[in-house]
């Protein structure tokens, strides 16, 4: 394909505050990624619109992973996830939930990339799936799921992928202990086994 | 049963599926892996079959997983090269040069001319030796030994190549930020000739044996068919894209190091099967071998590592010889290079598609987070959509074409 109109950092961050209005907490460009972060009540609405719109056309999700903050030093999130300094309810970067779950988006048409981030907090987990919009989210936001504990509302098959079920806990958040031991699990029965594979 | 769930896994499988046949009257569930002699990398498919036909298909990753990203977070950052060679570990050096490409735009470096061509020539090379793997393998699974023996005679020309450069084959750990290991050898321009020479005779010689061969080409035209829809909303890059048709290839539309400065041809498919995606990687093994053939003709002169003692360590004459050095030296090795807070993604193609590297500091010398987009998850993850409805018997060619490394899928 073509790269056709690449479309400049300004103006990929100007396109999504457009169409996604509130839902953008704050936006950055820093080493020419184009980057915004929104709520999640306006992830799916601005994904199919960045999408479907022929000027935007990110026809790719290249990538989907999160983002424990846990241990980032204070003071220095704005560097990762600034927020927009005229927001009315007082939000500032310190404010800023532990997670973010991160997308990588692509556009082969005009071959111009957005990073989109969702804050997310930690008793509340869950972020909708954009299972509907790209079909590569599926095993993405399985892996998402499997290391940080994220829920994908609506996902259509959200079990662990790259762990086996019986695992306890998210490994890359940061609370989770570098040594230790994981519970020994049980070797299925022939019945159990049969019943698992049959009626995932 | 307090047993761990590693004993007598195979007997259970064995067992379920006589279960599960009895169960659901004529169709039959069985597990094909996870270590199955058709199948070159470690996966288990739980396969539910009517006749020999695939009903379903569920497929489990996940033997490999060490834990990289993880790991990544406990040293410094350059301690995490060494890491990046197991991912995609037949064409490592693709993976380490992404993973620097990500820190250095995270700094704001600038590589020297030199540096930046001997990285698109160790990559250049990384992709026939990732190409030649799938190729032979694939070949080999079929039951083509003969061209199975070409093309690893083919990659073992090219391995003491890497050898040569970084002394080791596959764990190359050849970058480094800011610039390389070392310079090229003397004489190796040469080396290189003669071993692509080798390679593409012996290539020849797998050309004779596969493309025309009536029984490998039945196997594999019609098999395996992705269309350009469910490509690109899966997210395949690579190869697998390119065979269904799409133009998109990061060397050429979002070129990165040189590659603006190189004349090669994308490959193109017209139907995305198992036969465009072997054609597709036979054809740019040979744009490869322009394109190394070209750099070796342009490479510039002059350093191959920036000069800031910041970024780069310093000559060991000047850590010996002087504080300075020896302060720069230390610095470097015990607290690791000074990111900036913040965060970047750099994609690279690799061998199988877009390797890409989202990197996060916390502004020292530690990463906070180092996240690869590895590209045969994303083709793994499309591999129902290929077999769901086609015969047992092309799971194992269509598995092949996609070219699935362990390492990087379940990193």
């Amino acid at each position: 394909m073509p790269t056709a109109n690449p479309l400049s950092c300004d103006a990929l961050i100007r396109a999504c505050r457009a169409r996604a209005g509130h839902a953008v907490i704050g936006s950055h460009a820093l080493r020419d990624d184009a980057t915004v972060l929104l709520s999640r009540e306006g992830l799916v609405g601005l994904a199919t619109q960045l999408r479907d719109d022929p000027a935007l056309a990110f026809d790719m999700l290249v990538d989907v992973t999160a983002v424990d903050f846990a241990d980032y030093p204070p003071g220095l999130r704005g560097a990762c996830s600034p927020v927009d300094a005229d927001r009315t309810d007082g939000l500032d970067c310190d404010g800023l939930p532990r997670f973010e779950v991160v997308y990588h988006l692509v556009s082969l048409g005009h071959g111009h990339r957005l990073r989109l981030k969702v804050p997310i907090a930690a008793d509340d987990l869950t972020v909708p799936t954009l299972c509907g919009v790209y079909g590569a989210a599926n095993w993405a936001e399985r892996e998402v799921w499997d290391m940080y504990g994220v829920r994908f509302d609506g996902h259509p098959d959200l079990r662990r992928i790259l762990l086996y079920d019986e695992f306890e806990g998210h490994p890359l958040r940061k609370d989770y202990p570098l040594r230790g031991y994981q519970p020994l699990t049980a070797l299925p029965t022939l019945a159990e086994y049969a019943d698992h594979e049959t009626h995932r | 049963m307090g047993a761990h769930a590693a004993h007598g896994q195979a007997g259970a499988a064995t067992a379920a599926m006589v279960a599960a046949a009895l169960r659901q009257g004529d169709k039959m569930i069985i597990n094909m892996g996870p270590s199955h002699p058709a199948t070159h990398g470690t996966v288990k498919f739980v396969l539910t079959l009517d006749g020999e036909t695939v009903d379903d298909i569920d497929i489990h990753i996940g033997y490999l997983h060490r834990g990289f990203e993880k790991m990544s977070e406990q040293g410094t950052w350059q301690q995490v090269l060494p890491y990046t060679d197991r991912l995609n570990y037949v064409s490592p050096l693709c993976n380490n040069v992404g993973y620097v490409m990500a820190v250095e735009k995270l700094m704001g470096v600038q590589i020297t001319p030199r540096c930046s061509y001997i990285r698109m020539l160790v990559c250049e090379i990384s992709r026939v030796t990732d190409h030649l793997t799938a190729l032979a393998a694939g070949a080999l699974e079929l039951g083509g030994f003969t061209p199975f023996l070409y093309g690893v005679e083919a990659r073992e020309t090219l391995y003491p190549i890497v050898e040569e450069l970084c002394g080791a084959r596959l764990t190359t750990s050849y970058t480094r930020i800011g610039g390389l290991r070392s310079d090229l050898p003397d004489g190796y321009g040469d080396h290189v000739i003669a071993a692509m020479d080798k390679v593409l005779s012996l290539l020849d010689k797998m050309d004779k044996l596969l493309t025309k061969n009536r029984i490998f080409y039945d196997r594999m035209i019609g098999t395996g068919q992705l269309s350009q829809q469910d490509a690109i909303a899966c997210g395949v890059t690579g190869v697998m894209l390119r065979s269904a048709g799409v133009d998109w290839d990061l060397r050429k539309h979002q070129p990165y190091l040189h590659y603006n400065e190189l004349d090669f041809d994308v490959i193109l498919g017209h139907q995305g099967d198992n036969y465009d995606r072997y054609l597709c990687r036979f054809e740019e093994i040979h744009q490869c071998n322009k394109m190394i053939r070209q750099m070796l003709r342009q490479m510039p002169g002059g350093p191959v590592n920036v000069g800031d003692w910041q970024v780069v360590l310093p000559p060991k004459a000047a850590v010996y010889n002087s504080i300075e050095g020896m302060i720069a030296h230390f610095k470097l090795t015990i607290d690791g290079h000074q990111v900036p807070a913040g965060e970047a993604y750099q994609a690279v193609e690799g061998g199988n598609g877009e390797v890409g590297f989202y990197v996060v500091s916390q502004g020292n010398g530690r990463p906070y987070k180092v996240h690869v987009r590895a590209p045969c998850y994303y083709a793994m993850g499309v591999l129902k959509k290929l077999v769901v409805g086609g015969m047992l018997a092309d799971i194992v060619p269509t598995f092949d074409t996609l070219n699935m490394i362990g390492g990087e899928v379940d990193r």
